[in-house]
């Protein structure tokens, strides 16, 4: 009952986008004009069917109906209930649903609040939206319908991925889906802004909430995916440029450049074609991304589907969308002017040269990550991994991130670097200062050291917009501004950290044994079996000294089995102190001849390391320092205009009546 | 990432099932979880290990990977450079067993060029962009 119910709704949705559409589409000629009027309704109702549908498949994942196919071939009744609901998104078909619900509402948000634009400018966008979902929709009811029924009901369920029943994993897709999806928030601002020609700052600053919200999603999501990675892996790695990893790096350094071109636009109103342009971009890595994961294309855990009609169905997708809005973009670009002019040694210019660096690296990754794939089905196989991705990347970021430094105290327009050459003095003696304390401590590589030099200039740079400021009185934005930057000068310090000075020690050891990594010394005092719900494990009893100081630490690195499936896993133990992190894992048992084994350990001591996660989320933490600014000065002024309306309107009637 | 992961584990699921054949892997690759006394050539056979691709995972390379061929090949690597190979003459054995596959460092070949044509193209692009822009912007 509840199944269908779902599926009603999501039919019913799909038929208000399509109304959506054409009523969109029709009202902006005279003749239609009248059909205006339900466009922004329409627009709300949908994102609600939406919800509904979704809805009703969490109820029906949560009491685990099991004559619902995707159910049972995705769920258990004896999972906890936490991850019964996070199942609900575990599958392709689910995720997709929660893909077209997040974009259905997050349209008819836009719908309800957003009048700042000219409304056949409005018109345009919801209809994209709708084109857009409607796709979705398409998608989701022909080709991977969720609430599809199984006869005979089966006694139990199939169970999920044990290594899913992670609650990081449970909340990592949606947190990525809700930036995929904000960027199709910002692509259908593009695609109405292209139709109606209106690309001007009012176009900018509606848009930027939307891309704001998008990006730091995106920067939550890719952080918390690289600590994932980190501690559950049990090597020590942070980023792997792994295709799945690639699909959300992608979208991010679009929207990373969009972000900074729409502020572009919104102060000086330049770079509108450019602006318009990666709006369309960032969305189409969004597509691409989901086309990575879900199409099967990479066969693997992320890949769900293996079926290839779905990858064929998001490529007809993608192409339709992408193609569509590109000839949109080619037939109007002429006409969308490029906007006011600035020089060189200026914010927007040094702005244009960070979306170029960007859009380069963005580059890189796309055609490293496609390439392999491309190699494959004409039948040879390439290998593209860290040793490209990292230099190739570098050679665009290291510029970029030198530009950092100054850009945001440039004025608009034209200045002079003769002004700011002062304010950079302290932080180039701290770039020499790295380069001098890596060259004295011997034995690190090119890129740590380029890394560790640059962020120490970086960290100082990066607040010099704060100097001679009243800090209370500064804007948010700016603050959000300082706050970032600042995350990226931490996370390039903890990068080059960790590669510079990461100490590794692999042994084999026996109870009752030391053994020393970097500043370490560290005991396996015992090895004793546990048992979790669903697993059994070896734990080892590590104890662990820093230095010469006295302090003994415990910890307990597992080696877990796991019985439905059986599957082995390391279970890493980590230690954070300030300056860094200890990790241990403990390996198999090694040869036992003489009665009493020796244990594998592998241990690492990573200076700093933390710093990396620790910048990530400084990044979104200034994402949403900017995002609460921009928002308070948009509301603070609705309610200003709305005050201005009422006063007017009370004066003129007092008029009338005195 | 969570792709190679789940290859891995898959594989070390058939591991747990056949503990025998562990037990193989573990007698002839001696040096799969163990470092090399001398650091410098244990750090000479790290750099290698890490451009070198384990063929059972999804895109890991041999340095992070638990999967038994993994540990075979960090065995084989330690053990020739401890006898003092050449890295590049391993990874050149290594390609000629495998493919070129199974190294991750970039070398261009009739089929590899276009990863070195782009980052030049978009070189050329991104500097010929700027200095378009510039140009004009500077006239303002």
């Amino acid at each position: 009952m509840i199944a269908e119910l779902g599926l009603a709704a999501l039919w019913l949705a799909a038929a208000l986008a399509g109304l959506q559409l054409v009523a969109g589409a029709l009202a902006l000629s005279a003749r239609g004009a009248s059909l205006g009027g339900i466009v922004r309704p329409v627009a709300v109702v949908q994102g609600l069917l939406a919800l509904i549908a979704f809805l009703s498949l969490v109820y029906l994942f949560a009491v685990t109906d099991l004559s619902v196919k995707l159910v049972a071939m995705n769920s258990h009744s004896l999972k906890p209930l936490i991850f019964r609901v996070a199942g609900t998104w575990g599958n392709h078909e689910g995720s997709m649903l929660l893909w077209v619900t997040i974009m259905g509402l997050a349209g008819g948000l836009v719908a309800l609040i957003e009048r700042r634009l000219p409304e056949p400018t409005m018109l345009a966008t919801l209809a994209g939206q709708a084109f857009v979902s409607l796709g979705f929709y398409a998608f989701l009811l022909i080709a991977s319908n969720p609430f599809e029924r199984l006869w005979p009901v089966p006694q139990e369920g199939n169970g999920l991925n044990p290594l899913l029943q992670d609650l990081g994993l449970a909340f990592h897709p949606p947190t990525l889906y809700l930036g995929y999806v904000g960027l199709s928030i910002a692509f259908s601002f593009a695609v109405g802004a292209l139709v109606t020609r209106e690309v001007g700052p009012a176009f900018a600053k509606a848009m930027r909430p939307w891309v704001l919200g998008a990006w730091i999603f995106l920067t939550i999501g890719i952080t918390a995916g690289s600590y994932w990675a980190y501690y559950e892996l049990g090597w020590g790695g942070w980023w792997f440029w792994d295709p799945v990893e690639n699909a959300s790096l992608m979208p991010w350094l679009a929207a990373t450049a969009l972000l900074h071109s729409c502020s572009v636009l919104a102060a000086r109103n330049a770079l509108r074609a450019w602006t318009v342009m990666l709006g369309v971009v960032a969305f189409s890595m969004s597509m691409i991304g989901t086309f990575l994961v879900r199409s099967g294309i990479l066969t693997s855990v992320h890949a769900f589907a293996v079926d290839p009609e779905r990858g064929t169905f998001i490529l007809a997708l993608l192409a339709i969308n992408i193609g569509g809005a590109l000839t949109l973009f080619g037939l109007r670009a002429r006409t969308v002017t490029e906007g006011e002019r600035f020089a060189v040694t200026s914010r927007e210019g040094a702005l244009v040269f960070n979306n170029v660096m960007l859009s380069a690296i963005l580059g890189i990754v796309l055609f490293g990550t496609l390439y392999p794939l491309l190699a494959e089905s004409m039948g040879a196989k390439v290998s593209v991994g860290p040793p490209y991705f990292t230099p190739m990347s570098a050679l665009f970021a290291v510029p970029m991130l030198v530009v950092l430094a100054v850009g945001p105290l440039l004025r608009w327009r034209r200045d002079k670097f003769s002004r700011i050459g002062k304010m950079m003095v302290i932080p180039a003696m701290l770039v020499v200062a790295g380069v001098l304390l890596t060259v004295m401590l011997g034995g690190v590589p090119l890129m740590p050291t380029i890394g560790l030099a640059l962020a120490l200039g970086l960290v100082w740079a990066s607040v010099l917009p704060l100097e001679g400021r009243n800090l209370l009185r500064t804007p948010l934005p700016v603050w959000g501004m300082v706050t970032a930057h600042l995350g990226i000068a931490v996370a390039l310090l903890g990068m080059s950290c960790e590669s510079a000075f990461s100490v590794e020690k692999l042994v084999a050891i026996r109870v009752g044994e030391t053994t020393e990594v970097g500043p370490w010394q560290i005991k396996l005092d015992a090895v004793e079996p546990v048992a979790g719900p669903n697993w059994t494990a070896l734990e080892a009893r590590l104890l662990m000294r820093y230095g010469d100081d006295g302090r003994v630490v415990e910890l307990g690195p597992q080696s877990r089995s796991f019985w439905a499936p059986p599957q082995q896993t390391s279970e890493s133990a980590l230690l954070t102190r300030w300056n860094g992190q200890l990790y241990t894992v403990l390996g198999g048992e090694a040869d036992a001849k003489d009665g009493r084994s020796r244990w594998q350990l592998r241990l690492w001591w990573k200076p700093f390391v933390t710093l990396i996660w620790l910048g990530g989320l400084m990044i979104a933490l200034g994402g949403a320092l900017a995002l609460v600014g921009r928002v308070a000065s948009d509301l603070r002024r609705i309610i200003a205009r709305d005050k201005i309306e009422y006063r007017r309107e009370r004066q003129g009637r007092a008029g009338r009546y005195s | 990432m969570r792709a190679l992961l789940a290859v891995c584990l898959a594989m070390l699921g058939l591991w747990a099932v056949a503990p025998a054949l562990a037990q193989e892997e573990q007698s002839t690759a001696p040096y799969a979880y163990r470092q090399l006394d001398d650091p410098a050539k244990e750090q000479k056979a790290e750099a290698l290990m890490e451009t070198l691709r384990c063929l059972q995972c999804q895109g890991q390379s041999i340095a992070d990977s638990d999967a038994p061929i993994a540990g075979s090949m960090r065995s084989l690597v330690r053990e020739r450079i401890a006898a003092g190979d050449d890295p590049e003459a391993i990874r050149a054995w290594l390609v000629e067993r495998y493919g070129d596959y199974v190294s991750y460092a970039p070398r261009v070949t009739a089929l590899t060029w276009p990863l070195f044509a782009v980052p030049l193209a978009l070189l050329a692009l991104a500097a010929l962009l700027l200095r378009g822009r510039f140009r004009r912007g500077g006239q303002a």
